[in-house]
């Protein structure tokens, strides 16, 4: 693959309500955000993607609401309804197609809608939806054939939550640190079984951007550029029924393309960081395993082995991930972007120390049937 | 480096008004089929697939995820690309990209709505700003009649010069067994006489509403010409989404995104005089005044020009530049699959394959996309490799 680099990344804060702040304001900030930590101006952008979801948004047409606002006025603009990930995937092709730079720039304010039934509306309207499905049921259900197959505990999927929601502590843009024990996790409202209310990610509004360059315009930028290895994204079959809930085979499958565009052979020994997607805690192990970190039902064992924590050998979600602040379709362009910042050595106190590869990660659609894959360099 | 890019097989549904038979999975699978077939590939060929809808049509969420059994995507690659009425050529962009950028070789751009499941209007009157725009610019019309009559003040034209441009797309509709409103013929005198929509809009002037879909196979260079004889190559695509809100658009200079995005697209082509270098055009024309305005923003003829133009038979078939051969949106408008018709027929024309609908000896085809907030997307396809 082509040379190709992200030179700027901009987040909001992410927060339970931004009351004060209209979509537009929320995408201002991270365009700008973004550029100034590339030091670029408009006139380094010749290529906009917008990330959006009119259920989300509850407006047709959602990305009309922010185009001035991502900088795409007289400029090839386009957008992807999908989790940021995806729309990110687009911007680098752009970007490998022979666009100078693309921005890309996703928002997202869940206190403006009802969750549960902008997530039913994903379901099959005739057979499944008057069943009740959303997120939070399609999860639990997951969560349930995991355990069930492989004899993951509650407790071991308490451990993410608690070591997640401590990581967020050091994340100055996180929603949720917080500072709990398993026996917390354990004792929290019950949700939908076997999820409790410390093992969902909050709903959350906010923003998130990153600029993606050529080699020769990454150059210009007056950040250390973090070069795209690998990039992948694949999409399991819909039915929850006719797919293996605790086998994530559309993960493994875009992850075995991202490995092998970035030449990796030993995911656990090669990558030093791993920002995934934890809308829930038991989707860390098992995202784990789809990625190849570990083998088939050994995820559990790994969180509860240390090794996803901060001072283990493969940390994960050192910012605390979408467990500590879950703005939908921001949350996996925030996965890259806290990739990007470790990489350059400027998480701050959530810092990896030495970091040279990191993973992202991103999903869509139920029980996590599409998965998208980054793998991110300092070289 | 980035690669040229070809279609190299089209498909679409018949379209209806309502499609009862089959739910909208299986509405995707009959254009994805077809598309398939056309160029002699089956799915396990395709590297990854786009598809695009406007959610709140149907209300769907995660419309990608939900697809695949139709669309083909499980164990593959899919994303979903939507900006309103532009979403098809949208979608045909993404699919350019994702074979230009040089990770795919073979991909599946799909565009679907049915309509028949929603109400259109009560759907799309969100789009507008729910504080500053929605009470006066709610839904597709308000805008529209705007620009209409300040056009019509503008250059003295009259309803029976808009009234031309939608009595040619339903006459060219009778040789598009696709289309919506397939022989039905209509006159100037049905146009002016049809109910009135919102000044100086009436029922005839505009596009219908449409159960369909569309696909298109997209192919890299070196794969391409080992699909079919003749490709029809993406000479250049460009997007200008111009404006936020209905309020700020200048209905007095018009369609400030369709001449930007047409320059930019034609300079990278080489279009120096479209009604001379262009053989056919495939344009995204949701109400017949645009048949008129939209054209002069283009440089097919100048400022208020359009309708002397029109009326000399220019864009009729057998004229110097025939427009929309398919019989154009206001004869089939499935919203998310409008204007990756566009493009599909525009390949149709270089491929040669348009059948009762064919301009013969197309070197050099156009299609445009309209939508969102006064927004346009220009492709130029070719017979020839770009440059």
């Amino acid at each position: 693959m082509e040379k190709i680099a992200i030179v700027g990344v901009g987040q909001t804060r992410y927060e339970k309500r931004k009351k004060g702040e209209i979509f537009y304001d929320m995408v201002y900030e991270v365009t700008t955000k973004a550029m100034e930590d590339a030091g670029y101006t408009l006139d380094d952008i010749d290529s906009v993607i917008t990330i959006s979801n009119d259920f989300w948004d509850g407006r047709t047409i959602s990305c009309m609401a922010v185009q001035e606002a991502a900088g795409a006025h007289d400029k090839n603009v386009s957008t992807v309804e999908g989790d940021g990930t995806f729309g990110a995937f687009y911007g680098a092709m752009r970007v490998l197609a022979g666009c100078k730079t693309t921005l890309v720039v996703a928002h997202s304010k869940g206190s403006e809608g009802d969750s549960k039934i902008i997530t039913n509306g994903m379901f099959d309207p005739v057979y499944h939806r008057s069943l009740g499905l959303d997120a939070i049921s399609s999860s639990a259900l997951q969560a349930n054939a995991y355990m069930e197959k492989y004899g993951i505990t509650e407790e071991q999927c308490a451990m993410v939550s608690v070591k997640n929601h401590g990581n967020a502590g050091n994340n100055p843009y996180a929603q949720l640190p917080l500072d709990i024990t398993v026996q917390d996790v354990m004792q929290s409202r019950k949700i939908a079984d076997p999820l409790k209310l410390l093992d969902c990610s909050p709903i959350s509004d906010g923003a998130a951007a990153i600029i993606i360059a050529n080699g020769e315009n990454a150059e210009k930028a007056k950040t250390e550029p973090v070069w795209v290895k690998g990039v992948a994204h694949c999409s399991d079959a819909y039915f929850l029924g006719d797919r293996d809930l605790a086998d994530p085979r559309s993960l493994k499958d875009a992850a075995r393309r991202a490995y092998a565009m970035a030449g990796i052979t030993d995911p656990l020994k090669e990558i030093d960081v791993v920002e995934l997607y934890d809308a829930f805690s038991y989707m860390e192990p098992l995202w784990l395993e789809g990625l190849g970190f570990c083998d088939p039902g050994k995820g559990g064992k790994m969180t509860e082995d240390g090794v996803t924590a901060m001072n283990g050998s493969l940390p994960v979600n050192p910012s605390g991930g979408v467990l500590s602040a879950h703005p939908v379709l921001v949350a996996g362009l925030a996965r890259i972007i806290e990739a990007v910042l470790q990489l350059r050595g400027d998480a701050g106190s959530h810092q990896i120390d030495g970091a040279k590869t990191a993973l992202a990660h991103g999903i869509n659609g139920p029980c996590g049937q599409s998965h998208c894959v980054w793998v991110l360099g300092r070289d | 480096m980035a690669k040229r890019v070809a279609i190299v097989g089209t498909g679409q549904t018949y379209h209806q008004s309502h499609r009862l038979d089959v739910n909208g999975r299986e509405m995707i699978n009959e254009a994805v089929t077809r598309a398939l077939a056309d160029c002699e590939l089956t799915i396990g060929d395709i590297d990854a697939i786009v598809i695009g809808n406007m959610d709140h049509f149907e209300s769907i969420n995660y419309v990608d995820t939900w697809s695949v059994e139709g669309s083909g995507g499980i164990m593959r690659p899919i994303m979903k690309v939507t900006t309103g009425g532009t979403t098809g050529t949208s979608v045909a962009m993404s699919a350019f990209y994702h074979v230009a950028s040089g990770l795919f070789d073979r991909v599946l751009a799909i565009g679907w709505e049915k309509n028949s499941e929603s109400d259109t209007s009560a759907a799309i009157i969100t789009c507008s700003d729910p504080i500053w725009d929605r009470f006066s610019y709610s839904g597709a019309i308000p805008s529209l009649a705007t620009e209409a009559s300040a056009y019509m003040e503008q250059y003295g034209v009259t309803q029976e010069d808009a009234a031309r441009v939608a009595v040619r797309d339903r006459t060219h509709a009778l040789n598009n067994p696709y289309a919506q409103m397939y022989n039905r013929p209509i006159s100037i005198e049905d146009v002016m006489e049809s109910s009135m929509l919102a000044y100086p809009i009436k029922l005839l002037d505009v596009c219908p509403r449409t159960d369909g879909a569309c696909a298109v196979v997209f192919a890299s260079e070196g794969v391409a010409e080992k699909i079919t004889p003749q490709p029809a190559w993406i000479k250049s695509c460009a997007v200008r989404h111009t404006t936020t809100w209905f309020g700020d658009v200048d209905y007095d200079t018009g369609m400030l995104s369709l001449q930007r995005a047409s320059r930019e697209a034609f300079d990278k082509a080489g279009i120096k005089n479209p009604a001379e270098d262009f053989d056919v055009a495939e344009l995204y024309l949701p109400y017949s005044y645009a048949g008129l305005k939209w054209i002069e923003a283009m440089g097919f003829c100048g400022p208020g020009e359009g309708p002397k133009f029109i009326w000399d038979g220019n864009t009729d078939m057998g004229g110097k530049i025939p427009m929309n051969p398919s019989g154009g949106v206001i004869s089939t408008n499935c919203i998310g699959a409008t204007a990756l018709l566009r493009v599909a027929e525009a390949a149709i024309q270089i491929m040669g394959k348009g059948d009762k609908r064919q301009v013969p000896d197309v070197k050099t085809a156009l299609a445009t996309g309209f939508g969102g907030c006064w927004w346009s997307d220009v492709v130029v396809l070719g017979q020839d490799k770009p440059e």
